[in-house]
């Protein structure tokens, strides 16, 4: 529970940075995140980003002060328009005195590693506000390393003190889905008319979907989206109950059903209201909203849609549990991390993995025998000092 | 993967913004700035047409680049990029960024630019593979 002071002189126990970094700038960027400091918070991710020297530090000291913001994931095909919707979606935020964080993470070469990082051409609508902090991040092709990254920086947004931090990405595979799962509640996008989405959806993204976006509603082929996500969504859920709930449910939550439908005048409307709510306060059906982010058409809706979604997990204890099983995964993804490095290290000092592989070659072991020969000593260590303690 | 700034678990990745600022609609150069950084491996974020000076400081400050590349062709950069450093003064960025001004200054203006704190200045005619290499070697002497 340090206080981000920037004096400089870490307490005895924690002067000795243990990656090595330097500890005042670690001191003077936990005491300019929790200053309010801009400049402080994007070195901060900057050193995330990079595992530069004394980033677990600065990460782990900044802990004590998150917890207090939400977090949304907003995902889709290139083009569905989440950059769009993020924008309009943060202005809202700020109409209403919040302050937005917005981490947006686009592909990188998997040749050079470059990346153009376009999403923040679309946040016109919060040019100039520095309360809306917007970042681009590159999926960088380390180990496991993006999702750690992208929550160590809601961590940063977190403790900066950030009101609302919004996960922005292009939901094309396993390393978006983890991505996603930091945030508390997940969008995703999908645009009109296209059976390629269809297909996205089937790949994973309906499982983690809280709600469903049909952005570009104005576009033909809307409508039939929706009702193809609705038909979805009943036959996803093998339980009997599935689609039945949302009446009963949602009376008397103030914004249930009309909230579920972004546009009024729409005669799928009432089927879309089934799908939406909390059914019997347990279980939360993926919601559908219509929206035309360019205009900002059903962003109000959408912004309700998320709040509803909110009161949920607070009123029945997921956001607990959700937080409880993320902190689980983080742990053992670092854990897996630092494993993975330490035997990397233990082959390199055995005369490196390409030694190995010409003996396998040559017939004189096998890769079991060669694993086996790395984690022996190792894990006979570990052992023993179980054993001792 | 060929280089050391990816895929290390200390790497630092190169981070460059390049920007367009003002009334000034002609951005193909920036376009193809932004293609040739990538494919030398750096991290490009593009700014967009018509930004504002405090836009411009606005992203070079939360991106946290290691170089801002301000693209201009308008004519109006010595009212514009002075209005960009102070900016990076006030945020405390001004240190750590590396600028960099594209597009058509007079040789008189150039030195009243490198003044302001422009590190470097390319015209019409520069080649992009020296422009890559002086970002190589200048971007990490600033931190």
């Amino acid at each position: 529970m340090t206080d981000g002071g920037d004096d400089g002189s870490a307490d005895g126990g924690e002067s000795q940075s243990a990656d090595g970094g330097s500890d005042s700038e670690v001191d003077r960027l936990v005491g300019g995140v929790l200053d309010g400091e801009h400049r402080a918070l994007a070195r901060t991710i900057t050193n995330i980003e990079n595992r530069a020297p004394g980033y677990r530090d600065l990460v782990a000291r900044l802990h004590p002060h998150t917890g207090s913001a939400d977090v949304v994931g907003i995902t889709g095909s290139p083009g569905a328009g989440k950059s769009t919707l993020v924008d309009k979606l943060a202005r809202t935020y700020r109409d209403r005195g919040l302050t937005v964080g917005v981490i947006a993470i686009d592909p990188a070469s998997p040749f050079t590693g470059g990346a153009v990082l376009g999403d923040r051409i679309r946040m016109a609508s919060n040019v100039g506000d520095m309360d809306v902090f917007f970042r681009s991040m590159s999926a960088r092709g380390t180990l496991g390393g993006l999702s750690t990254a992208t929550t160590d920086a809601v961590t940063a947004l977190d403790a900066f003190g950030k009101d609302e931090i919004i996960v922005e990405t292009v939901g094309a595979g396993q390393n978006e889905i983890d991505i996603v799962r930091t945030a508390d509640t997940v969008a995703v996008l999908v645009p009109p008319g296209s059976g390629d989405d269809v297909q996205m959806l089937k790949a994973g993204i309906l499982e983690i979907a809280d709600l469903f976006v049909v952005n570009k509603a104005d576009l033909e082929g809307a409508d039939r989206t929706v009702q193809e996500l609705t038909e979805m969504l009943r036959m996803g859920d093998g339980s009997p109950t599935a689609g039945h709930h949302g009446p009963d449910a949602t009376a008397g939550r103030g914004g249930g059903n009309d909230s579920a439908d972004g546009r009024s005048d729409n005669d799928t409307g009432g089927d879309e209201g089934d799908s939406g709510g909390v059914s019997d306060g347990h279980e939360w059906e993926p919601r559908i909203v219509e929206t035309v982010a360019n205009t900002g058409e059903g962003i109000d809706e959408f912004v309700a849609a998320l709040e509803d979604h909110r009161e949920y997990l607070v009123a029945t204890g997921e956001r607990e549990r959700q937080a409880r099983q993320r902190y689980a995964a983080e742990v053992r993804t670092l854990l897996r991390e630092d494993v993975h490095q330490l035997l990397a290290e233990e082959i390199e000092t055995r005369g490196g993995i390409e030694a190995a592989v010409d003996r396998i070659l040559a017939r004189e072991t096998d890769p079991y025998s060669v694993a086996d020969e790395v984690i022996a000593p190792v894990a006979e260590r570990v052992r023993e000092r179980r054993d001792e303690e | 993967m060929s280089t050391e700034q990816t895929g290390g678990r200390e790497g630092r990745q190169i981070r460059c913004l390049v920007a367009k600022v003002g009334l000034d609609g002609h951005d193909r150069g920036a376009h193809v700035i932004a293609r040739a950084f990538r494919d030398a491996g750096f991290e490009v974020i593009y700014s967009g047409l018509h930004r504002s000076p405090d836009e411009v400081v606005q992203a070079a400050v939360q991106e946290d680049v290691d170089v801002l590349g301000i693209s201009i062709l308008s004519g109006a950069h010595n009212t514009l990029v002075p209005k960009i450093m102070d900016g990076l003064r006030e945020y405390s960025a001004f240190e750590d960024t590396l600028v960099l001004v594209g597009g058509i200054i007079p040789d008189d203006d150039k030195a009243t630019l490198e003044e302001e704190g422009v590190a470097e200045i390319f015209g019409p005619g520069a080649s992009m593979s020296e422009m890559i290499e002086y970002v190589r070697e200048s971007a990490p002497e600033r931190r």
